[in-house]
């Protein structure tokens, strides 16, 4: 297939393991940002290709991972109410809530519906006007733009009975978390594609200046990985802490202004509850003031739920990139995708479910 | 047989939709059985108009299996739930190398059923089973309330003879074993998939939904010592090959660059965040042969209409006490091939 095989030939990954080989002297960790190349390194086996040297460290770019448990217990609280259709995305339905999940709620008779596109939530409501519809607007920078316009769409419509349950995070306050944090062993990032193709890379540039780290932009494909973490070594060997874009087939400085500018009509930026790690300041994106009656926690008189986490989970560690999933005591123990403890090992994206699928170690 | 129409016979203005008296054991139901499926399937073990048929069976091994179908939506871009039911059950018979000869056919209809559906999907079943060459020798129709079914839901049962000495089992695994593959992977998940979601990807993607008896039936003849056999349906490549190395306590090396993928099934899967490896198919089995016989029986494969995209796809590497499938990957690493734990959920981003 044009565009995805090329990223995936054996030829050219040994080619750039060489080139990695060739160039790295001393050790050094490098946080891939999202769980999707979380899931094609270990997938492909990536890290086997790399020096001993090169230890990767896996980041929180889990949408679903970081959710905190609030927020889903506010979704399996609103998805058991009468005369509602909550719908989400399919990698959502699993997640553990403090006590079930939102398949649990369909299978006890809810009306929760997996949508492919939050615009579908804005039909439903369109042709169920006796029904509240709710959305869990789930995701980084990269789901913004389609949660913004179905909230947009519904104001310009005059929907009064379609809402969103934001949960919206943001990249790059989470990666200065990290950096800050006094445990911190990132030296260099892979930065997430796709977050990138919406929202451009200048956000980078005083971040890689502060805590003089390098940043690559970088893609998903095994290739992609491959060569961010060449331009990553390359830099760090050189003492050079630049912004760079490995996936420049998608990828503009400036980002998608179109999509910026539609998050920016509906959403504005503000603190946000990361699951396993806490509240980051200025991490999240919230409801403007005008689309304030869109929002589903206050609708539904939520806005003050208040859950504490389990304390087993060491999912926060491992978003943090502190502990690896094989460090958790509890994984593939009593930890396992059929019981989940955390989000990370349920979404196709996070670590543990990563490791647990193709290392089972 | 009375001649085959392709006019719903029962009279549609009269009855346009399946009543609760269509499976009240009254005169509706009498002329449902009578004008329909009689119309549709007519045979001399039909004929017979008893509770039960009585069957003429060689002396010897028989094959004999059970599976539901409730697919949604019933009709779906190359097959449909009336072909599924039948090949769904002669494939279960073929894959233990047996030669299905009849079925069973349980119906169960929600109220309100369109008559011109019914009278779809029991065309379909009939074309299904014309092309397997098997009869449907006993039945069954209940009718639901409305609201307590969903549309139909079908039940077949197979009957197939043995008359191979082989043991074709999980059991019969050996290290050294080839595994072959009949084609290509995913297609008929997808089509389901994009068909339910209203997805398009620029072309519509087929079902593979095929009777895989044929294809078995000349690999046993040719005398290729088959070890095992295994349909790839929920779960598709991934599951099969797990419940396979799990049973024979073995380890499996698939190589995942020679497994066929279509290109409008991988640009779905990739897409929607699937692994084609766990798609469900409707058509396509694995056989796993001594290396001495592989090349053979791939040839006998890719001659067969259901089998042209035949291909080695891995071997029998070893002994694993509790069984576990290695992929090498198209890089060259190598890892574990899980099943999954649930349903494959489309990812977020």
């Amino acid at each position: 297939m044009k565009y995805i095989n090329e990223y995936r030939d054996k030829e050219s990954a040994e080619r750039y393991s060489q080139l990695i080989h060739n160039i790295t002297t001393k050790q050094w960790n490098i946080m891939e940002v999202c769980g999707g190349q979380t899931h094609t390194i270990v997938k492909y086996g990536i890290d086997e290709l790399l020096p001993k040297g090169i230890n990767l460290i896996h980041g929180p770019g889990c949408p679903v991972c970081v959710t905190s448990l609030e927020l889903i217990d506010k979704s399996i609280e609103i998805a058991s109410q009468k005369n509602v259709i909550f719908c989400s995305f399919g990698d959502m339905m699993r997640v553990p809530g403090s006590k079930k999940d939102l398949l649990s709620v369909k299978a006890e008779g809810g009306d929760v519906r997996m949508l492919y596109s939050p615009l579908d939530a804005v039909k439903i409501a369109q042709e169920n006007p006796a029904k509240e519809v709710i959305f869990f607007a789930v995701g980084f920078e990269t789901t913004a733009p389609a949660n913004a316009m179905s909230v947009y769409v519904a104001k310009e419509r005059g929907f009064k009975n379609f809402s969103i349950l934001v949960s919206h995070v943001l990249v790059p306050p989470a990666m200065e978390a990290i950096l800050s944090s006094e445990n911190n062993r990132v030296q260099g990032f892979l930065a997430a594609g796709h977050v990138c193709t919406v929202m451009g890379y200048n956000e980078y540039f005083p971040i890689a200046e502060k805590y003089k780290v390098p940043i690559v932009v970088t893609g998903f494909e095994p290739l992609d990985i491959l060569q961010g973490i060449y331009m990553v070594v390359k830099q760090l060997e050189e003492g050079r802490a630049e912004v760079e874009n490995q996936y420049s087939r998608a990828v503009q400085q400036e980002g998608n202004i179109k999509a910026q500018e539609i998050i920016g009509k509906v959403f504005k930026v503000g603190t946000r509850k990361w699951r396993g790690i806490g509240e980051i300041p200025d991490s999240g994106l919230v409801l403007q003031d005008e689309y304030i009656e869109y929002d589903a926690s206050l609708k539904f008189g939520l806005a003050d739920m208040v859950v504490e986490e389990p304390k087993e989970c060491i999912s926060g560690l491992i978003l943090q990139g502190i502990k690896k999933p094989n460090e958790c005591p509890a994984f593939g123990k009593i930890c396992t995708p059929e019981h989940p403890l955390g989000a990370t090992m349920v979404s196709s994206e996070g670590a543990c479910a990563a490791y647990y699928r193709y290392r089972k170690q | 047989m009375k001649e085959f129409t392709l006019q719903c016979p029962i009279p549609i203005n009269d009855y346009p939709k399946v009543l609760l008296a269509h499976g009240g054991g009254g005169k509706l139901m009498h002329q449902l059985i009578e004008k329909m499926f009689k119309t549709a399937f007519g045979n001399e073990y039909l004929a017979q108009g008893h509770d039960s048929t009585t069957l003429n069976l060689p002396t010897g091994k028989i094959a004999y299996t059970t599976d539901s179908y409730v697919v949604k939506p019933l009709f779906f871009p190359g097959s449909d739930i009336g072909k599924l039911a039948i090949y769904g059950t002669v494939n279960d018979l073929s894959m233990s190398g047996a030669k299905p000869l009849y079925i069973s056919l349980g119906l169960i209809i929600e109220e309100g059923f369109e008559m011109e559906l019914l009278w779809k999907v029991v065309t379909s079943i009939k074309e299904a089973t014309d092309e397997a060459d098997v009869k449907i020798v006993t039945g069954d129709t209940k009718v639901v309330d409305k609201g307590k079914g969903d549309g139909i839901f079908i039940n077949t049962s197979g009957i197939g003879i043995i008359e191979h000495q082989l043991n074709i089992s999980p059991n019969s695994i050996r290290k050294g074993d080839v595994i072959l593959i009949n084609g290509d992977v995913g297609s008929h998940g997808m089509a389901i998939m994009s068909e339910r979601e209203g997805l398009e990807f620029g072309t519509k993607i087929q079902s593979d939904c095929a009777p895989l008896n044929l294809i078995v039936e000349e690999i046993i003849n040719a005398g290729i010592d088959v070890h095992c056999m295994r349909d790839l349906t929920r779960g598709g490549l991934t599951s099969a090959m797990n419940e396979l190395a799990e049973q024979s306590k073995s380890e499996i090396l698939i190589i995942e660059d020679s497994v066929p993928v279509r290109e409008d099934v991988q640009g779905a899967c990739e897409m929607l965040g699937f692994d084609p490896f766990y798609v469900a198919n409707e058509g396509k089995f694995i056989a796993i042969v001594p290396a001495k016989d592989a090349e053979k029986c791939l040839g006998i494969m890719k001659k067969n209409e259901y089998g042209k995209d035949s291909g080695i796809i891995g071997r029998v590497t070893g002994t694993d006490k509790s069984g576990i499938v290695k992929l090498k990957s198209s890089i060259g690493t190598v890892r574990i091939l899980d099943m999954l734990s649930g349903e494959q959920l489309p990812r977020i981003c």
